[in-house]
């Protein structure tokens, strides 16, 4: 049960944001997200959030140009991810105000610190806002 | 804050994120970033950049490899900023490491000593950052550099640092097990943390150890009742709540690990059932979140040992989820569903229509995973609907990976479950059809197999109708475009064996076809093998059956092609088929009889026949034989061996071949000019394989009459046929055969007449697509011994194991009507029938190994092809050769064969080392090898050393549980601690009892000389 990347994609297609859980080279990175986004843009509204690819289950959200898609293994609780990525989105919300894409795009390395506070090892290990953000925001304060 | 702000980045960065952004194609974003690289590589090595902006030029290398390009060149400075003091730049920097480099990267390196450093530091926020760069960074060898320091933080102030490093050794653990496993108990005693948080990371832990072994963590089992009982009655915080449900992926993580605790465990069960029970009421089933946690209770409820009560509110929410509009809840209830039925099948029955409903969505993950729940629910009375619903959607897939998964899983329904031979070669078509050459080998051989045999041995007139309806739907099936190869191979055989068969087909028209297929596939030499052989065995039938063969001139043109063919495995079937038009139809009915793909051939197994020409050969001077191994070394240094040579054989000497080699060549290679007589020589790889035949022959008649019930169709054992060639070969020994057949193959036809298609079956045996076809002759015999592994297999895994495949064919022959006499037959299948087959697999692999087994020390005796070889071999396998030493240290076989053992006890040993399992040193009736016993030991001393580490360190970790701050969380693990030693005690010992037990049990189930002596003697004898 675990959560084998996070990417960010906007409805162009053109990647935002890539955390990746285990270690893939540039080029199998380019192309698996190339087949992804293919498969996760071209459906519609109703269907279900879930899309299986290779040996990957793509659980994605879409918030106004911008999906959010996790890459779990087998055994995962695919509504559960689906709010996890809900929680994320709040989480981002909470930091920057408002979220939106850009914000993301200028803020590349926060929005990893934000992932990286609440996913490792592939597990998710934090969903409460106070403990995801403070290490960051004392950050923001130091320098 | 606004989106344009950004803390103190430049005008440079926002133009180029900018511009990344409004890029409105893939090739504009292309052009952007390689101007970037192109700027950054410059910039990069500049000297004195300032800190703030190399921070900014690593940002902006990690959006070009985000963006799918190189970005090598600025590794180095991202190393280099972790070393900043600043903590921004310093995580930064990091950040950009982690998402560089792999935890082999030669950077890493470099990053060791700085995360050594950090871990130290004062300031809790840069042992974070270097803490989650451990997760990422380092792989078994640097573990240990920080090892200690990620211990001691364990018990750092801050609970942000301890969850980290809770996180880091669940990292070590997933990297190297064997480096964090003292820490093992340490996350036992994290369980108790008082905060949340670090108690959940710990919970990442536990669920892969008791993934691992739940036996070890089932006493823990109330300690997660009673975490989640918290959580669920909203003791936590309430900022760990999500949409007003507390902590959701705490509760989802302990059901997961409940769910593993329970499975099959009656008592650990019922301790679970009430906080479910309190789960299922608390979860809002109006939220997603809430539905998330009420799905993975039944996934718990569904996996531990099973309460009525549970189970009805588990089915309850399985059916709102089917009946929901949500199409992601409907996903759910369908996953829910193929759960539930696996413990209450006629709940199945209540939800037929929202199924159908799921499987006609256009939307296609809907589709697919209604397909797998099908898939699990497959019985002969609904397999001929579900795999037409397989085949369809397979119609509209297009990728390999997709379409290789469903074909696997339609050929196993329909292996399973076919209701008719006539349906199952249909399907079978179908499948390769639509996914062709995504097929393995195994299921054209399964299928032609199926066609030679029949439904069984008494229905003669059914087979010859199945195989006539075959020919007609495969001629009609030729004449599409684009045929993937297997299918053609199949066709081709079909063809070749039974296209003439029933007379509505002429020979000439059967052979216009096969030319065709050939030629419209000129690159596929597989294919050419089997259209040619297709041929000549067509030929064969008309010659035999006393009418003139005048082969159409396209023919004739083949095999002119052939006869100079590049390849010798074409050229040689051109041979033999060009031999086989010059012979008297009496030499032609004993080459190739008509219909005898099941029958069996006799082998001379001392190769009799070929005395006459070995004398002659002795007697002109040749030198007798000398096994391979032997002959080895000799090409090298071996001076005890070539005195005895020398004395031994009269035969002359070449000087030039004493020269000792410095390494020995392979074997076969090294033969032709090793010694004076390459004629003879050469014979040498053709009777080791014949002898193989042979032995394999030998076996049969003994197997057969122990198994006199199989009447049945038997696909299964046809795997295990192709498995036993699967010795390595050089492509030599197939030329070397074919020249062999060119010096003595015409008079070996006119002496031994029948002999002759043995001769070919053996030289070709190595050839490929001939040895196929040609074992498919030999085929008769291996149902039994597939018997005889389905026998062995039960008694090894204790299941029916393959006994029930194609029952339900079987029973289709006693009435047409497949759903009626289904439901006997489906009660004979395992629950897992799939598990029961993958089983039955592996014995069948283990089997053929030990069949292969003996056949390699056996060419000793043989190879030699005098009378008073035994003796001699005996003598000339001295212990003191270098090379058999080394050999023998590779390969047990040959040192076993060389062992003064009577030959049982050496086939018995080599079953167990075959085997990979110990059984016969302790229960066998055969002396016990000091092999075996090096096997035997690890396995027990191992499960000593679990034991102990997992009995007594626990007890110590209870112990500091008192101490605890985390009261509300611990308090009934603290109850609890009182009363665990005992249980530790008991526990220690008894996993030990169980390991020896079940290794035990083990003995048992693999020592077939135990159940059935007889039998092995036979096999072996």
């Amino acid at each position: 049960m675990t959560i084998r990347f996070v990417l960010l994609v906007n409805k162009q297609g053109q990647t935002r944001l890539a955390q990746y859980y285990e270690y893939l080279t540039i080029d199998e990175r380019r192309a698996l997200e190339g087949e992804i986004v293919r498969k996760c843009l071209a459906r519609s509204e109703n269907q279900c959030s879930f899309v299986e690819h290779r040996n990957y289950k793509i659980i994605y959200r879409r918030y106004a140009s911008l999906f959010f898609l996790v890459g779990v293994d087998g055994e995962e609780n695919e509504l559960a991810i689906l709010e996890f990525i809900h929680c994320v989105v709040e989480t981002m919300d909470r930091y920057f105000g408002n979220v939106c894409e850009l914000d993301i795009m200028f803020h590349l390395e926060k929005a990893h610190f934000m992932l990286e506070e609440m996913v490792m090892n592939g597990c998710i290990v934090e969903t409460n806002k106070v403990n995801i953000l403070t290490p960051i925001q004392l950050m923001d304060k130091s320098s | 804050m606004s989106s344009q702000g950004g803390w103190g980045s430049s005008k440079e960065f926002l133009d180029l994120v900018k511009s990344i952004g409004e890029a409105k194609s893939k090739a504009e974003e292309e052009r952007i970033v390689a101007a970037e690289i192109e700027m950054l590589k410059r910039r990069i090595v500049e000297p004195d950049v300032p800190r703030k902006k190399m921070k900014e030029y690593i940002i902006r290398l990690v959006y070009v490899e985000m963006l799918g390009h190189d970005a090598s060149f600025g590794y180095i400075q991202a190393v280099k900023m972790t070393h900043d003091d600043n903590l921004l730049l310093k995580r930064s920097g990091y950040l950009a490491v982690t998402l560089f480099l792999n935890e082999d990267h030669d950077l890493i390196i470099l990053i060791v000593n700085t995360i050594q450093k950090d871990l130290k530091s004062d300031n809790y926020l840069v042992c974070c950052a270097a803490l989650t760069a451990v997760c990422k960074l380092l792989n078994e060898e640097t573990i240990p550099a920080v090892l200690p320091q990620v211990v001691e933080l364990l018990a750092h102030p801050k609970e942000l640092v301890r969850k980290k490093a809770v996180m880091a050794l669940h990292r070590f653990h997933q990297r190297s097990p064997s480096s964090v496993s003292h820490l093992i108990p340490k996350f036992r005693q994290i369980l108790c943390d008082k905060d949340p948080s670090v108690m959940s990371a710990a919970l990442c832990a536990l669920f892969d150890l008791v993934t691992a072994d739940a036996n070890a963590y089932r006493n823990l089992t109330t300690s997660f009742v009673s975490i989640l009982k918290q959580v669920v009655e909203h003791r936590l915080s309430k900022l760990f709540d999500y949409h007003r449900t507390p902590a959701p992926f705490i509760q989802i993580k302990i059901l997961k690990i409940l769910a593993l605790l329970g499975a099959g465990e009656k008592h650990t069960s019922e301790n679970m059932y009430s906080v479910l029970a309190e789960v299922l009421k608390r979860s809002d089933a109006a939220s997603n979140i809430g539905n998330a946690i009420l799905y993975e209770c039944i996934c718990t409820i569904t996996t531990i040992h099973a309460s009525p009560r549970l189970l009805e509110v588990a089915a309850e929410i399985t059916s709102r989820f089917l009946k929901s509009e949500n199409h992601n809840y409907k996903y759910m209830g369908i996953d829910a569903l193929g759960r539930v039925i696996k413990i209450n099948p006629d709940f199945a029955e209540q939800h037929q229509l929202a199924v159908i409903d799921c499987l006609e969505d256009p939307d296609d993950t809907l589709k697919r995973k209604t397909l797998d729940l099908l898939y699990k629910m497959t019985k002969s009375s609904n397999v001929e609907v579900i795999v037409e619903h397989m085949i369809s959607y397979m119609r509209t897939l297009n990728d390999a990976h997709n379409k290789t998964e469903l074909a696997s899983r339609v050929i196993e329904l329909a292996e399973r479950f076919a209701p008719s031979n006539q349906w199952f070669i249909q399907t079978m078509n179908q499948v390769f059809e639509l996914a062709g050459d995504l097929v393995p080998p195994k299921v054209a051989h399964d299928l032609m197999r199926l066609l030679a045999e029949g439904a069984g041995e008494d229905d003669e007139e059914a087979d010859s109708l199945l195989r006539s309806s075959a020919v007609e739907s495969y001629l009609h099936v030729l004449g599409e475009p684009k045929l993937p190869s297997v299918l053609l191979q199949v066709i081709c055989w079909v063809l070749g064996e039974y296209g003439t068969a029933d007379g509505t087909h002429s020979a000439d028209d059967i052979i216009g076809r096969l030319c065709d297929v050939a030629e419209s596939h000129p690159g596929d030499i597989t294919v050419k093998g089997y259209s040619i052989t297709a041929i000549t065995k067509i030929c064969a039938f008309e010659i035999s059956a006393g009418r003139q063969v005048d082969l159409i001139p396209e023919c004739r043109t083949f095999i002119e092609d052939l006869l100079a063919s590049h390849s010798t495995d074409l050229q040689q079937r051109a041979y033999e088929l060009q031999a086989i038009l010059a012979l008297s139809p009496e030499t032609v009915a004993n080459i190739l009889p008509m219909d005898a793909s099941c029958e069996d051939i006799e082998v001379d197994r001392n190769l009799s026949f070929l005395n006459e020409f070995v004398e002659s050969a002795a007697a002109n001077g040749a030198r007798s034989y000398m096994p391979e191994n032997e002959r080895s070394g000799m090409s090298t240094v071996v001076t005890g061996t070539h005195e005895q040579l020398e004395s031994s054989a009269h035969a002359l000497r070449f000087e030039a071949y004493e020269v000792p080699k410095p390494a020995a060549p392979p074997p076969i290679a090294a033969a032709p000019a090793a010694l004076p007589f390459p004629d003879f020589e050469e014979q040498k790889p053709e009777s080791s394989r014949s002898l193989r035949k042979q032995l394999a022959a030998d076996r049969e008649p003994d197997a057969d009459s122990l198994n006199p019930e199989i009447v049945r169709l038997r696909l299964d054992g046809v795997q295990k046929k192709w498995g036993r060639y699967s010795q390595p070969q050089s492509s030599s020994t197939s030329t070397s055969s074919l020249d062999r057949r060119g010096d003595h193959g015409s008079d070996q036809v006119t002496q031994v007449g029948g002999g002759h298609r043995e001769a070919v079956a053996a030289s070709s045996i190595e050839s490929g697509p001939v040895s196929e076809l040609r074992q498919i002759e030999r085929k008769k015999p291996q149902p039994e011994i597939s018997t005889e592994k389905q026998r062995l297999a039960a008694s090894l895994f204790g299941g029916p194991t393959a006994s029930g495949r194609f029952s339900g064919s079987g029973g289709a022959k006693v009435s047409s009507r497949p759903g009626t006499v289904v439901q006997p037959a489906e009660k004979v299948l395992p629950p897992r029938p799939s598990s029961g087959g993958s089983k039955e697999k592996a014995s069948d692999a283990g089997i053929s190994k030990q069949i292969a087994a003996p056949s390699i020390p056996a060419p000793v005796d043989l190879l030699d092809m005098s009378d008073d070889n035994v003796p001699r071999v005996m003598t000339t396998a001295p212990g003191n050769d270098p090379f058999k030493q080394l050999e023998g240290l590779l390969e047990p076989v040959t040192t076993s064969s060389a062992l003064p053992v009577p030959p049982q006890t050496a086939s018995m040993d080599l079953m167990s080392l075959y085997d990979g399992n110990p059984a016969p040193s302790a229960t066998g009736p055969v002396t016990t090898v000091p092999d075996l016993v090096s096997i035997a030991a690890p396995s027990s001393s191992s499960g000593a050393s679990q034991s102990s580490t997992n009995g007594f360190p626990s007890l110590m970790d209870l112990g500091d549980l008192s101490a605890s701050p985390f009261v509300e969380l611990t308090g009934s693990v603290q109850g609890q601690a009182s009363s665990k030693p005992m249980s530790q005690l008991k526990k220690g010992p008894s996993r030990q009892d169980s390991l020896q037990k079940d290794a035990a049990s083990r003995h048992v189930g693999v020592t077939p000389t135990g159940t059935n002596p007889a039998l092995f003697q036979d096999l072996f004898g």
